[in-house]
């Protein structure tokens, strides 16, 4: 067995210090299976060592929360006897090198976490953001990631019912995959991680275990450099149909009554699932490595500890209840081993050969882990930018829309999600493409909304209000659909924690969105950070992703945004001031990258989404549709090529020019649609409220219309928006 | 009416077809791929999914399984027997429908609604149905329909096509053809039109809520005939 030295642990990641401590806490220089688990649990993707004294201040309480983070997912009650687990998490770092099984098992993990709960997987979503464009890499990556998700979340047959994708040039040394899954499970049918009881049996079942994806974890915790190709190895390869099969199987055990505990083995695989399990317990828990089920010949107790084969869980039973359990994995044809037991020693002991390989107290791994207070500066709100007539001068307001609706981030992306199953299982009634994808809770009245948001440009420019907006978008977004929000998941993606620029993005996000998450009572019931985004120096921009759900209570009452009927009427909820900084239209037509990101008022936010759902609860809204990227002109233009009517647009009356006008991302905005024989009772409701809106226009004809300045067929604007996604990926 | 739906491990549409199944009023049952016998019934349903994880050819696996020995003499014996998706690739796996089913033209797993034009209506599957043209789903990564040119002919000759990927007037054209099917093909029967297997999925469109209703067309027609 290889000696250990300081060489040894910096080259597992571990800091000098970190390893002092190690020799300090056990009196002794751990051997090498030892200083594997140790290097598995302290690095920052386990350990969350630099975050954690500030995930500690997020909102995460709220009455229809049953589980907030610190579990496999989080678990939010959507009344009777129903239960919503979700979650979202990233596998960044694998996608770059290895995009097709980095995704693919990005999904798998997400679907464990959830299913390993006792749910049922319903939906599932994601987030990715790829470089610039131009990059060379920016294709292959984005169609093996597409292809990733749809190889798995397919075979299983749940569908992807919404995602979102980016482009900015920061993610071109690394890509972000973030997937998220909701399960539906019965409130008094949840499972838990936590270990309970002496001499109870530890089973492994699943797949078996291999080479693949030894120190993963570690590597999700480093930065990229230009050997990063060699990392390959690191990457696990997704087996969809086990997954499946594992799926069913749990489930059908889970109907019983033999699990104490389960886990799944994601991140570190066998090591952190055993040591999650005892720690939770303030149990010890013994593990005979001979006896896991292993696909290759030699492995050592090393390998077995650190593999990060997919597909396999961790449970506790009753004692007594193997062969009960044994059976149903049988009929699955998947592997199960009796591989250990829950002692009261808090140690975690492993076995090989008859011999003991590995003794380490299990508070050493988990409470005694590092955890720091990381450097950081507070960002500066930029100065904004004032614009003048001349900036304009030259423009008009057909050429903005055009521009803009073949702008990657704005573009339609239904290259992507038609190759996503986003319709199996039988419930999908808002597919992709809307504000949100919507699931009934089979068999019932109710449904789910379910969308997932990023602001890195936001975050960028001001972090604390990009945090803020993040939160109010994935509101908005369920708002939109008719749901009533619940809660949220957060994938908080960012540099190096090291650096205290990228230290102060992060707090400052994070502040942001427990801001904006108290406020809404939108809490955060779980989520993961992916630190360590950055190669060769550059980091890439701040990167919350949040995914929210919502429940409606009547799917029949959902609200959806394509256009209906000509002669209805589109107001504007929410005051548009014309902020354009930070938005698509400076970026893409004045090529202006500076000032302030538009500022968040929760006040109006709340007031304006409730004022949303009070009146589609009275019948009184046809569509709506939230203004977001590329603000009103965007929004109506996508209302528009989806109901394929046209708009005739009012004159503005407003003191801001029409480019502010139609195009500034003021936030907390929505159109509606509203038939004319309602108009009256809206605005009066509108009024009652102190909800600031305008009317903006009328539907008719195939055109969008502004008096003599714009004339525009939705024909010609949806050829460009459908179509440029398309080309991209064929050239 | 009495169904049995046929779950083979990576079956993930056995659901769907239940629920699609008892909505339209069949008796319908569930049968593990390991049993050998198949409960007495009416039809015989192989579901979507991916049949032992279709790691091989697209339902090869299941083409050989102990259950399928059951399905192919009920076929045999005149049964009705209709394979959707993963179950149409099991079906030409195991003989019971001429020609093969190859990846995509475009080699991307595809999700959308289509047209589909019914072309023969002599038989169970399509008798009473008024329309012409049906609007469903499809969700497939190996459904480009191939066959020889004698296959070809023999199942045209034949009446064995039974639905062809077209647009909403029913122009079964190559601009109407997602995956590269040979003559659109979507769906064929067998010789006696007692087995049918199609790509598109009538069970995800039972519901004004869901992708559309025309499913629901196609199981009221079934359950009339049975």
């Amino acid at each position: 067995m290889n000696e250990v030295n300081e060489q040894i642990a910096i080259d597992h990641g571990l800091k000098k210090d970190e390893y002092k401590k190690i020799c300090d806490l056990l009196k002794r220089t751990p051997n090498i299976t030892e200083l594997g688990v140790f290097s598995a649990m302290w690095n920052e993707h386990c350990s969350y060592k630099s975050s954690r004294r500030h995930l500690k201040k997020l909102h995460t309480k709220g009455d229809q929360v049953i589980q907030g983070p610190g579990e496999n997912a989080g678990v939010v009650d959507i009344e009777d006897d129903d239960a919503i687990v979700f979650k979202i998490e990233s596998h960044n770092h694998p996608s770059f090198i290895e995009p097709y099984q980095g995704a693919a098992t990005g999904v798998g993990g997400i679907m464990r976490d959830v299913f390993t709960m006792g749910a049922r997987p319903i939906a599932n979503l994601n987030s990715i953001h790829f470089g610039s464009i131009d990059h060379e890499k920016t294709r292959n990556l984005l169609r093996g990631v597409v292809k990733g998700i749809g190889g798995y979340g397919n075979c299983i047959g749940v569908p992807t019912i919404a995602g979102q994708t980016c482009f900015d040039e920061c993610y071109n040394g690394n890509i972000l995959v973030n997937a998220m899954t909701l399960g539906l499970v019965n409130k008094n049918k949840i499972f838990y991680s936590k270990a309970a009881g002496v001499d109870k049996p530890v089973i492994y079942v699943g797949s078996k275990t291999g080479r693949d994806g030894i120190h993963g974890a570690s590597m999700a915790s480093a930065i990229f450099d230009d050997k990063i190709e060699e990392k390959k190895p690191t990457v696990q390869v997704g087996d969809p149909f086990t997954e499946k099969l594992l799926l069913e199987a749990c489930l059908e055990l889970m109907a019983g009554k033999s699990i104490i505990s389960i886990q799944d083995m994601g991140a570190a695989g066998l090591t952190s699932s055993s040591i999650e399990m005892a720690s939770k317990g303030d149990l010890g828990i013994e593990i005979d490595l001979t006896k896991v089920p292993c696909r290759e010949e030699n492995m050592t107790p090393y390998e077995i500890m650190l593999s990060e084969s997919q597909e396999r869980m961790l449970i506790v039973l009753e004692a007594g209840k193997e062969n009960e359990a044994k059976k149903i994995f049988d009929k699955w044809n998947l592997d199960f081993a009796v591989i250990g037991k829950t002692t009261d020693s808090k140690n975690i002991e492993l076995f090989f050969e008859n011999k003991k390989v590995a003794e380490i107290p299990i508070d050493f791994l988990a409470e005694n882990a590092p955890m720091y207070d990381r450097k950081w500066i507070k960002a500066k709100l930029p100065k904004e930018n004032n614009f003048s007539k001349d900036d304009f001068k030259s423009l008009k307001l057909s050429d903005c829309l055009n521009k803009i609706l073949t702008d990657p981030n704005i573009a339609d992306k239904e290259w992507i999600w038609n190759q996503y199953d986003h319709t199996v299982m039988g419930d999908t009634i808002q597919k992709p493409g809307g504000n949100a994808g919507v699931v009934r809770v089979h068999g019932t009245n109710k449904a789910i909304a379910a969308a997932v948001d990023s602001s890195a440009t936001y975050c960028h420019a001001h972090p604390l209000t990009g945090g803020k907006q993040v939160v109010c978008e994935s509101w908005r977004n369920m708002i939109s659909v008719g749901a009533n929000p619940i809660a949220i998941t957060n994938c908080l993606n960012f540099g190096n924690p090291e650096k205290e620029k990228n230290m102060g993005e992060f707090v400052e996000c994070v502040e942001g969105i427990t801001e904006a998450s108290k406020y809404l009572n939108y809490p955060v019931v779980s989520g993961n950070v992916s630190f360590y985004n950055e190669t060769k120096d550059k980091g890439i921009k701040p990167t919350p992703s949040i995914g929210g759900i919502g429940l409606l209570s009547d799917y029949k009452k959902m609200v959806t945004m394509e256009l209906k009927n000509e002669g209805n009427y589109l107001l504007i909820i929410g005051k548009t001031e014309g902020h354009l900084d930070q938005s698509i239209f400076a970026k893409n037509i004045l090529s202006n990258h500076d000032g302030p990101p538009p500022e968040i008022n929760l006040f109006n936010e709340k007031q304006n989404g409730l004022s949303i759902l009070n009146l589609k609860n009275k019948n009184l809204i046809e569509t709506c549709h939230d203004v977001s990227l590329g603000g009103i002109l965007t929004a109506v233009s996508k209302m528009s090529i989806k109901g394929n009517k046209g708009v005739k647009l009012f004159p503005i009356e407003s003191l801001v020019n029409k480019f502010e006008y139609f195009f500034g991302e003021d936030q907390g905005r929505y159109i509606i649609e509203i038939k004319p024989e309602n108009l009256e009772i809206v605005e009066k409701i509108l009024k009652n409220d102190s909800i600031h809106f305008d009317k903006l226009g009328i539907v008719e004809s195939d055109k969008i219309t502004y008096g003599n300045e714009l004339k525009i067929s939705i024909g010609d604007i949806k050829e460009g928006y459908k179509r440029w996604l398309k080309e991209y990926m064929i050239n | 009416m009495r169904s049995s739906v046929i779950i083979f491990p990576g079956s993930n549409c056995d659901r769907d077809m239940d629920v699609a199944l008892k909505k339209f009023g069949f008796k319908n049952q569930m049968v593990w791929h390991n049993d050998a016998d198949i409960p007495k019934s009416d039809l015989i349903v192989l579901p979507g999914g991916f049949s032992y994880g279709d790691y091989l050819r697209c339902g090869s696996i299941a083409g050989k399984s102990k259950i399928i020995k059951s399905v192919i003499d009920f076929a045999k014996s005149g049964g009705l027997v209709l394979g959707i998706c993963n179950g149409f690739q099991i079906l030409t796996e195991t003989g019971l429908l001429p020609g093969i089913l190859q990846q995509n033209k475009y080699l991307n797993f595809i999700c959308k609604n289509v047209f589909v034009k019914i072309k023969n209506k002599e038989n169970k599957y399509f008798k009473n149905i008024k329309k012409e043209v049906l609007e469903l789903h499809i969700a497939h990564n190996e459904g480009n329909y191939f066959c020889s040119n004698d296959e070809l002919k023999s199942i045209a000759d034949n009446g064995q096509i039974a639905v062809t990927y077209c647009d909403d007037k029913g122009n079964d054209n190559e601009h109407n053809n997602p995956n590269g099917a040979i003559k659109n093909i979507a769906g064929i029967f067998n010789k006696d039109k007692n087995i049918l297997g199609m790509m598109p999925h009538p069970e995800r469109m039972i519901d004004p809520f869901l992708s559309g209703e025309d499913g629901s067309l196609f199981f009221e027609n079934l359950i009339g005939n049975v």
